[in-house]
């Protein structure tokens, strides 16, 4: 049992919940303890669909195939609850929650992590807060600020990393963490990543890109091509760094790699 | 009416009561208003001349006027004065038993961890009990400095001629229905005198005035804030206050005289079936603040405006207010800012929320006199709908006749979006949870204003309010 995979997605199909636009078209991937992937592809592939799916994000629609995490199917869990089971999204548009500060928005969702009944303690809470935060180099008057509101783009995919820190998840989507940083604050991110990975056998991560950067400073195991709802090519790093000099042109006319009539969204 | 087992049972009897001794009302005025009821009342009291004539006059007064056409719907309301007592002793008014006192009231109070003392207290089944210690410590220093805080007949009674020479100043009878319905039938409401640069560091809560007559349905509350004064006065909660009366209608008159400073906090919480129709009003006079902190939950119908009236140069007025509005509520709230002197300054900020078939409206007036030179004004207000059947609306009724007045209005609408609720949900937080983070986020920048405790309880309140608001 122990090599079985964390995630398991098998033949995943999904749609925008309010359209009946299929972005997904039969998805299979594993990840395995410890394990770091990479998906690229060129903008609309349905990356961050795919993320935004595993996540639970209500206005995506899975209409097929399978999703277990740690042995347990999620696809029917509401997003918090697949949270509180160890799932965590960095996103790549973080949203703007005016009037409440990151150190209660945290506190609440560490306290929503906890076993029934079991209450946070604030000064345990404290001490976490400060040095997840001394470890992605953040100043502790952050943690006053409100979520995400006039914070600059790179702030902004920070705090997605001091969440995921603070709540430590065992699988860690992170959708397009990269855009918007600069290559110190991109070196901060990542290292906060690995220390987590260091910190945890288990936990595994799901980096979405379009750049082989972000892959410089967090090494993947394994990096997969997703074209047009599909995953395309599997390989090792090399993949990312033939795609970089590449680019994404040559599968744009694969054939039957997406049905042509089927618009497709990022 | 209560009997003395009722109390008994309630296990209440440990507090003092200085009324359930009687078990029979000793005076109750018909139902309905009349001139008859008026001269009741006033007699009742032991009123001096000018104060009976004062009412009669207001009585005609209010039968003159029409029910106003805009704001909320006041098409029942006719028919529910004609059945209302318009003057009931407040012991009497201790005519419901606990056991009368509906589940989900309870359940309220339950939840927002409200002691089982107030809680009787707070649904109109106990006296307010007092909180001997605190009371009696901030009485003496309050006493040392001069200052008044009675209920509004014993201002009458104890202070003749301070109270004579504000009462009606500033909310004539004129103006409006319901003001003069007020003036011609008040009874309860607090008064407050503040003398001459004496600045209180704690708050005057009406919570700690024992007297029982603290929150009439007619209440009328008289404010003097003397030159260079600085305090700060408290009314309301923010647990619901249960009554089986289904009508209020208060006035607040404050006077903030030269270079003084005074705020206002009102927080209040009415049962479903309430109109409530508050006049409240401050006249700022030269290098005074006046600031109003309102906050409006519950009722069937509010309509409240709080008002400054900036008549000394370099006055400044400040209006925050909340309102919550819930189901089948219609809270029409705002607020109202007159510039009349030179260099005056205001701000209203406004924030409202609506839920199910709830609608707020904001309905703000900003008027610049001619001869306000350099009046410089800010109005900002916010509404957020919780679902797609909540209602807002924005009135904001804007007359300048000064040409350099400096005047910005900004107004906002927003719902709670799906990708905010994804957010939080994401990190684990269960949607009424995070539906109550985003509503108290939203309110953030007035509740941040308010006292600790109530801040707090307003928060609790929210949180209540927001379970079963998803779906």
């Amino acid at each position: 049992m122990s090599d079985a995979p964390i995630l398991k997605i098998s033949g995943l199909h999904a749609k925008v919940a309010e359209e009946d636009i299929e972005i997904l078209h039969g998805v299979d991937l594993e990840l395995r303890k410890g394990e770091i992937h990479a998906i690229m592809g060129p903008n609309g592939s349905g990356k961050s669909t795919l993320a935004k799916a595993l996540a639970g994000h209500p206005a995506y629609k899975v209409t097929g195939g399978s999703v277990t995490f740690r042995g347990q199917d999620i696809l029917g869990m509401e997003a918090d609850e697949r949270s509180r089971a160890g799932v965590f999204l960095a996103f790549q548009y973080p949203v703007e929650i005016p009037g409440v500060s990151i150190a209660n928005f945290l506190r609440t969702a560490v306290q929503a992590h906890l076993p029934e009944g079991e209450e946070l303690d604030l000064f345990d809470f404290q001490d976490l807060l400060l040095e997840k935060m001394e470890l992605l180099e953040m100043d502790p008057s952050f943690a006053e600020r409100h979520v995400n509101e006039g914070f600059s783009g790179g702030e902004k995919k920070r705090n997605e990393i001091l969440q995921m820190a603070v709540l430590k998840p065992t699988l860690a989507l992170m959708d397009e963490t990269d855009s918007g940083l600069d290559i110190d604050a991109l070196k901060i991110v990542a290292n906060g990543v690995n220390k987590l990975l260091e910190a945890d056998p288990e936990m595994c991560v799901l980096l979405i890109t379009h750049y082989q950067r972000l892959l410089d400073y967090i090494k993947p195991h394994h990096v997969h091509v997703m074209v047009q709802g599909r995953i395309v090519q599997s390989g090792g790093p090399e993949i990312a760094l033939e795609l970089e000099a590449e680019g994404y042109k040559s599968w744009s006319d694969i054939e039957g790699a997406g049905t042509a009539t089927s618009p497709v969204k990022a | 009416m209560p009997q003395n087992e009722t109390i008994h049972d309630l296990g209440l009897d440990e507090y003092k009561f200085n009324f359930v001794t009687e078990g029979k009302p000793v005076f109750e005025a018909s139902k309905g208003l009349s001139e008859e009821v008026v001269r009741q009342i006033s007699a009742h009291k032991g009123e001096p001349e000018w104060m009976l004539d004062f009412r009669l006059k207001a009585l005609k007064v209010y039968e003159s006027k029409p029910m106003p056409t805009w704001g909320g719907d006041l098409s029942d309301l006719e028919a529910v004065l004609d059945e209302i007592h318009f003057y009931v002793r407040p012991q009497d008014r201790m005519g419901h038993t606990w056991d009368e006192v509906p589940q989900e009231i309870k359940d309220t109070f339950e939840k927002l961890g409200i002691p089982e003392a107030e809680r009787k207290i707070l649904a109109g089944v106990g006296a307010q009990y007092e909180s001997e210690m605190v009371y009696h410590s901030l009485k003496k220093e309050w006493e040392e400095k001069g200052v008044i805080f009675d209920s509004i007949e014993d201002g009458l009674r104890k202070h003749p001629d301070l109270f004579r020479e504000h009462f009606s100043t500033i909310i004539p009878i004129h103006d409006n229905k319901f003001a003069a319905m007020n003036s011609a039938v008040w009874s309860g409401g607090s008064f407050v005198y503040i003398p001459k640069n004496v600045k209180l560091d704690t708050p005057l809560q009406a919570y700690f005035r024992v007297n029982q007559e603290r929150m009439g349905q007619f209440e009328r509350t008289l404010i003097i804030v003397d030159e260079g004064a600085n305090a700060h006065y408290i009314e309301g909660c923010t647990a619901p206050v249960y009554s089986t009366e289904s009508f209020h209608s208060g006035v607040i008159e404050i006077v903030v005289k030269k270079n003084a400073r005074f705020r206002y906090t009102t927080i209040q919480n009415w049962s479903n079936n309430m109109y409530n129709l508050v006049t409240q009003r401050a006249m700022v006079h030269e290098g005074a603040t006046m600031e109003w902190i309102d906050g409006n939950l519950g009722s069937k119908l509010t309509m409240k405006y709080p008002s400054c009236y900036l008549v000394g140069e370099g006055a400044h007025g400040e209006i925050l207010s909340i309102a919550y509005a819930g189901d089948g509520q219609h809270q029409d709230t705002g607020g109202k800012v007159v510039h009349v002197a030179p260099r005056t300054t205001s701000s209203i900020v406004s924030k409202s929320i609506s839920r199910g078939h709830g609608r707020a409206s904001y309905r703000g007036l900003l008027k610049v006199h001619e001869g306000a030179s350099q009046a410089r004004s800010n109005v900002e207000c916010d509404a957020l709908l919780i679902n797609d059947t909540s209602r807002t609306d924005t009135y904001p009724y804007i007359e300048i006749e000064e040409n350099d007045a400096n005047v910005g209005h900004e107004a906002s609408v927003s719902k709670i979006g799906e990708e905010q609720l994804f957010y939080l949900t994401s990190r684990g937080i269960p949607e009424d949870e995070a539906m109550a983070m985003i509503v108290r986020g939203f309110i953030e920048p007035i509740a941040k204003e308010l006292p600790l405790e109530y801040a707090v309880e307003l928060n609790r309140l929210i949180e209540l309010e927001m379970e079963g608001s998803v779906g």
